[in-house]
């Protein structure tokens, strides 16, 4: 296992190279000129092609690159071209808000859904299970960021229980975005946990567990559920990279202080440094999640852990 | 025998029906399936006659102050109008075309490229397969919606950008798919026959291997137009995808946000839109995949 994990985490070393290798070309083809943006329209031509030898823009792309990935190394990012502050103090900064709100909707999708789709599962054909399952049907097809339109404009604008945006009220900024962002993920998550469960169910090793006189709730918790978990943590997983993604409009809605607010401010700003930076902590933390959901395979099933072996 | 062979051949069981037929009956008999289709009949239709209906110039365009945010009613505008008095329903069906036509292009961009890029890696393996798949695990490292948004900032935000943007977001999944397909036919008799009487690698492609795996891609195609009427809607509601005054679900949702408070239907009803024709596609996706798994025959 420990083998199969250094193995992996070696893997993602070519990986991260190939995302900052093709964010870094990708916003080379930006237009305009970060010199040119930092010193402002006023300034003579002398001035920018002094700057842009500076800052090394003068340089062949490659080269350019290539420095980025040993700073990058150091903990470098360089510096916002519209701040002038250290990209990467930026991100630590912004980061905890975008984490700790993946995962309280994390937490709050996986709590509601695994359960809903179980007692679906169980009461297969029922109002229960229709109703989840148009329920959830809807929740998958509802963009998050309408979602969260309508969440504000409700409990917030019309109710007044909730903050309409921010992270300063404690726990009361969470709820919202976290609904927004979960609900999605919960539908999901609890499609598949019933197919997977109606399945197990059914098995001979259920059946016989039931037949040596152990209460139905056992036999399905106990026996059904811990193999009809795989497909749902594979679910969860992709739910949970895809809350990094998603962040960046839910955080726009509630003018949440995270990372996904702070790269369309840097597009919108043009701020390329800002942009890789946040490129490069997104994507890493993606790579890592699907990293943590392999290892989980695993652990929950020993079948998989002997390949490792 | 050989008479035998051929004569079964030539004269099929009656009431026997082809594989085609089979998935599409299976296909009928699916109600959620049938929803969709019909929803996205209309809506296509609906977007093609979309001039005939409302015109873009002086209903769609052009602001019209005095009727500024009036609410939806029966008697004047069914919908209600923006903020520039514009009606809300022209913008909803002039703006379905938009939506589609860049979903699809998208979609078909990525099929295009993602699905030779796949062929070929399925098809010749070794360092061809390699090269490709580690491409793919770079570009399946990055959260799809990410990309697409530092593709426009690089490019610029426009409808051309947009499309080009969700087309190179989505090859990564077309390359796996198409490649896992080709992978499942690749060593069939058919194929190794096709071979061996000198046909060229693209004859075997095109006309052998893919037309016997087209199922997946099929119901990739539509989820895929799912998942990027939505990442079109949400990179126009950043405002990273088709400007304004030109109407998009995803842009009238985000112009609606302002007077949320007070004119919610503006917020409400492109909000709406985007979801039912989500649902449409995911209907049909399910019905689709159900209609061609192969277990259920």
């Amino acid at each position: 296992m420990i083998r199969y994990m250094i193995k992996r985490l070696l893997a993602m070393i070519p990986v991260l190279i190939g995302i900052t290798f093709l964010v870094f070309m990708i916003m080379q083809l930006a237009p305009g000129d970060p010199a040119r943006l930092i010193l402002g329209e006023n300034a003579s031509p002398e001035e920018v092609k002094e700057l842009r030898e500076q800052m090394g823009l003068e340089d062949p792309v490659l080269v350019q690159y290539f420095r980025y990935m040993v700073n990058l190394c150091k903990g470098d990012m360089g510096k916002s071209y519209i701040t002038n502050r250290l990209v990467a103090s930026e991100v630590a900064a912004r980061f905890p808000y975008t984490l700790k709100l993946a995962l309280v909707s994390a937490a709050v999708s996986i709590l509601i859904a695994i359960p809903l789709g179980i007692i679906a599962a169980v009461k297969q054909n029922t109002i229960f299970d229709n109703t989840c399952m148009v329920l959830s049907l809807v929740g998958i097809s509802m963009p998050a960021f309408w979602m969260a339109l309508m969440l504000v404009l409700v409990f917030s604008l019309r109710l007044g229980w909730l903050p309409v945006q921010g992270a300063n009220m404690g726990w009361r900024s969470y709820v919202l975005p976290s609904i927004a962002i979960g609900f999605m993920n919960m539908a999901a998550i609890a499609r598949t946990t019933r197919s997977s469960m109606l399945e197990t169910i059914r098995q001979d090793y259920v059946r016989t567990a039931k037949s040596k006189g152990i209460s139905n709730a056992s036999a399905i918790l106990g026996h059904a559920f811990p193999n009809a978990l795989i497909p749902t943590v594979t679910v969860v997983g992709v739910q949970l990279g895809g809350l990094i993604g998603g962040a960046v409009l839910t955080e726009t809605v509630f003018a949440w202080p995270g990372l996904g607010r702070l790269i369309v401010q840097s597009v919108n700003a043009r701020d390329v440094p800002m942009i890789l930076g946040c490129m490069v902590v997104m994507s890493v933390s993606f790579s890592v999640i699907n990293l943590v959901v392999d290892l989980l395979y695993g652990l929950l099933d020993p079948r998989v852990k002997s390949m490792y072996a | 025998m050989m008479k035998h062979l051929f004569r079964r051949r030539a004269e099929p069981e009656e009431g026997s029906m082809s594989l085609l037929q089979e998935s599409w009956m299976r296909l009928l008999s699916n109600k959620g399936a049938v929803a969709g289709m019909v929803f996205l009949t209309i809506l296509v239709l609906t977007a093609i006659c979309a001039d005939l209906i409302y015109d873009y110039e002086t209903e769609v365009i052009m602001q019209d102050i005095p009727s500024r945010l009036q609410p939806p009613s029966l008697k004047g505008h069914l919908l209600g109008t923006d903020e520039y008095g514009r009606d809300l329903l022209a913008r909803l069906v002039h703006g379905s075309r938009m939506s589609l036509v860049v979903s699809f292009s998208s979609v078909v961009l990525a099929l295009a490229v993602g699905g030779t890029l796949g062929a070929m890696a399925g098809y010749f393996g070794g360092v061809i397969d390699n090269i490709i798949m580690r491409l793919t695990d770079v570009l399946l490292a990055i959260p799809m919606t990410l990309f697409a948004i530092v593709i426009v900032a690089a490019l610029g935000a426009n409808t051309t950008n947009l499309t080009l943007a969700l087309g190179a977001s989505s090859i990564p999944i077309f390359a796996r798919v198409v490649r896992a397909s080709v992978l499942t036919v690749r060593q069939a008799e058919y194929v190794e026959a096709a071979r061996s009487i000198g046909a060229k690698h693209g004859t075997v492609i095109l006309r052998h291997i893919l037309p016997n795996c087209i199922g997946p891609i099929i119901v990739q195609f539509t989820l895929r137009i799912a998942q990027a009427i939505y990442n079109t809607a949400a990179l126009s509601f950043l405002g990273m995808g088709v400007q304004p005054p030109a109407p998009e679900w995803g842009g009238l949702l985000a112009s609606g946000r302002t007077y949320i408070r007070d004119y919610s239907y503006l917020s409400i009803i492109p909000g709406l839109a985007i979801m039912s024709t989500i649902l449409a596609l995911n209907l049909l996706g399910d019905g689709l995949r159900d209609a061609l798994d192969p277990r259920l025959k």
